[in-house]
């Protein structure tokens, strides 16, 4: 994380020294596009502390530990669509589903749609590409979670 | 700044929500608490990484220059578009919520549509630091495979979406 902070840093004031307006213009722009996009920054932060309460950790480990391949597949892909987590929380977790037994097929479908797929960022991608594409492109990226588990199910022998 | 519908929605949405929460505190409505805390760290989390995206988006808007990003991304642009796309996506911290604003201004630059969400569904999969994380829990197998069957795949279809949009000449909505 601190690489990033002295990387922003570096990059602000390599542009500082060849062009001091330009570097003005340039945060200038950055508050704007910030402050423009920051209520649905807000929106997505409320969604988000709602569906982490209503769906807990041991409610996600509850319910991928118990059910057949197929159902957990589903399952899983579902949770992970609907909610978001940081990966330091979302692999930590699946290393312990992991180790309670639960398979590769259903962890993949977790993460990876846990990280393609997003119900709570709507309002931050609408804003940006329309509600149609950002719609099309959810559900394109559901389709690829699912190839990737079913895959992934496939080359750990998990699937018969 | 006008005062829109949508800004009146987005306004009584946030008091409400803290309204609810406030209330929560004072009496002690546990559920109420609980989401609150969720929202707390959830925002310090982002402010950690939003300024930073953000000031990079400013410089980027600023210096480059359109013909640059419209030669390598842009619609005469070859497959090696995707390529960078996916490299530059390796590079992402945080997730889906930085990419958005960096895809939009990428794609005003001249982007095409098809690179655009290339880096948006690659810089969900294919962070490098996420994706170090992730083979040390699941197992480097584990990653591999995730990451030889999906960029293909988001490649792909990225390029059949943007196709099908550009064809439809599909416009980006202004956000100002």
């Amino acid at each position: 994380m601190y690489y990033v902070y002295l990387f922003t840093l570096a990059v602000v004031l390599i542009s500082f020294c060849k062009d001091r307006n330009k570097t003005y213009k340039a945060l200038k722009i950055s508050w704007k596009k910030f402050s423009v996009i920051l209520p649905a920054f807000a929106i997505m932060l409320i969604l988000v502390s709602i569906i982490l309460y209503l769906i807990p950790d041991s409610m996600i480990v509850e319910f991928l530990g118990n059910n057949n391949k197929t159902a957990g597949t589903i399952i899983a892909s579902l949770f992970g669509s609907i909610t978001l987590m940081p990966g330091f929380i979302a692999y930590p977790l699946c290393g312990i589903l992991l180790k309670k037994g639960v398979s590769y097929m259903v962890l993949a479908a977790f993460s990876t749609t846990l990280m393609m797929v997003g119900f709570v960022t709507f309002p931050i991608e609408k804003t940006y590409f329309g509600t149609k594409v950002t719609i099309m492109r959810n559900c394109i990226s559901f389709l690829i979670a699912l190839i990737v588990a079913v895959a992934v199910g496939a080359f750990y022998g998990e699937l018969l | 700044m006008k005062i829109t519908g949508k800004k009146i929605i987005n306004l009584s949405c946030l008091f409400l929500f803290s309204a609810f929460v406030g209330i929560s505190f004072k009496t002690g409505f546990i559920p109420g608490q609980k989401i609150g805390n969720n929202f707390i760290s959830f925002s310090l989390e982002m402010l950690k990484i939003l300024p930073c995206a953000f000031v990079l988006i400013g410089i980027f808007e600023v210096w480059v220059k359109k013909e640059k990003v419209e030669k390598h991304l842009g619609k005469s642009s070859g497959f090696m578009a995707y390529i960078w796309m996916v490299l530059f996506a390796g590079t992402t911290v945080g997730g889906l919520y930085v990419a958005f604003p960096v895809a939009y201004s990428l794609h005003s630059k001249g982007a095409k549509l098809g690179a655009v969400f290339t880096y948006i569904a690659a810089s969900g999969i294919c962070r490098v630091p996420m994706t170090l994380f992730e083979a040390s829990f699941m197992g480097i197998k584990f990653s591999v495979i995730r990451l030889v069957v999906s960029i293909p795949l988001v490649i792909l279809s990225s390029m059949i979406l943007g196709h099908y949009l550009e064809k439809k000449d599909y416009r980006l909505t202004t956000v100002e």
